[in-house]
């Protein structure tokens, strides 16, 4: 299993990644996918030099957390940051649910037919 | 088999530049019963790990003369992908039972589309809790039993649904967790289930 910095014991490094934010922007999901609109520019701070990156290709938020091995929350607030920016734009997942909070059948029927495909 | 899947690039896999549409599957269980198994088998990416920490401030106990203290809880958990096609994605994630994961719970996993309860039946209860929390929070599951190989009792699907006190509506299915096609079987079964619900709920003929 990869670490993160706060397993190393550093929290205060998070907290200077993030500016001394601790509120995260929920309007990112897990995975909502995130495509870069720009390249990186000399002066960026390295976090969102390295988003910028990696989502060259969309990526779930989950992703790039996983690969600049910070907790969620920071990566949200990162995102956040770009996405004020214009730097980067977000495809958010699908919330169209009925009313019970189930997915709409034509949603489901692709998924299984994708599941039945692999 | 495992030596050739462990040398994997390290760059991952991009997806296709259409992928617009990311869903959610959650796999919960107890320690040690294969949901990062699972999650392999089926993934077409090896398996990341990622974290999630909430700070609160510390309770009355642990507060030394003015200094304000706080406590970090950390979440982590494993998780892998299957493109669907060109524009769907579908994540899976291998997450704790324990009851620190449930607080966070909405805040990581609202809006998945539903979830795995994987149980070793040398260790039923540790999937109690589990599915609890999943009925308080209304989250569609599916219950799949990894059928280890020293499963020597061999509890069948019936007598594992009366200990796990389990509605007949839950779905229940063997698996070997090892086993990409098992897995995907056990994923079909989920969504199945899934679709069933949502089409009585649309009220079709």
């Amino acid at each position: 299993m990869t670490r993160g910095p706060v397993d190393i014991g550093d929290p205060d490094r998070l907290y200077m990644v993030t500016g001394g934010r601790t509120d995260a922007d929920d309007a990112f999901d897990l995975v909502t996918l995130i495509v870069s609109e720009c390249e990186p520019t000399a002066g960026m701070q390295s976090e969102h030099v390295r988003i910028l990156e990696i989502c060259r290709h969309p990526t779930a938020l989950v992703e790039v957390a996983a690969e600049l091995k910070l907790p969620i929350t920071v990566v949200r607030i990162l995102l956040g940051d770009l996405h004020d920016m214009g730097q980067i734009s977000a495809r958010h997942p699908r919330a169209a649910r009925s009313v019970a909070g189930l997915p709409e059948t034509a949603l489901l029927q692709e998924v299984l037919h994708g599941l039945r495909n692999l | 088999m495992g030596s050739a899947t462990s040398e994997l690039p390290a760059r991952r896999t991009p997806l296709a530049d259409d992928a617009e549409t990311g869903l959610k599957i959650v796999v919960v269980g107890g320690f040690g019963v294969g949901k990062t198994t699972l999650v392999r088998s089926v993934s077409e990416i090896r398996p990341l790990n990622t974290e999630e920490v909430m700070t609160q401030a510390g309770a009355g106990i642990d507060e030394t003369a003015g200094v304000e203290r706080k406590t970090t809880t950390t979440v982590a958990f494993d998780f892998g992908r299957i493109s669907l096609n060109e524009r769907m994605v579908l994540y899976l994630f291998g997450a704790p039972g324990q009851e620190r994961f449930w607080f966070l719970w909405d805040r990581l996993f609202s809006g998945t589309l539903g979830a795995v309860v994987l149980v070793d039946t040398r260790r039923m209860q540790d999937s109690w809790y589990a599915i609890d929390r999943l009925e308080h929070h209304n989250t569609p599951f599916v219950v799949a039993v990894n059928r280890f190989d020293d499963d020597t009792d061999r509890f069948t699907l019936e007598e594992i649904r009366q200990a796990l006190a389990l509605g007949e509506h839950v779905p229940m299915i063997d698996c070997d967790a090892r086993v990409r096609s098992s897995c995907k079987d056990v994923l079909v079964s989920l969504v199945d289930h899934l679709y069933t619900m949502a089409l009585a709920q649309e009220g079709t003929p």
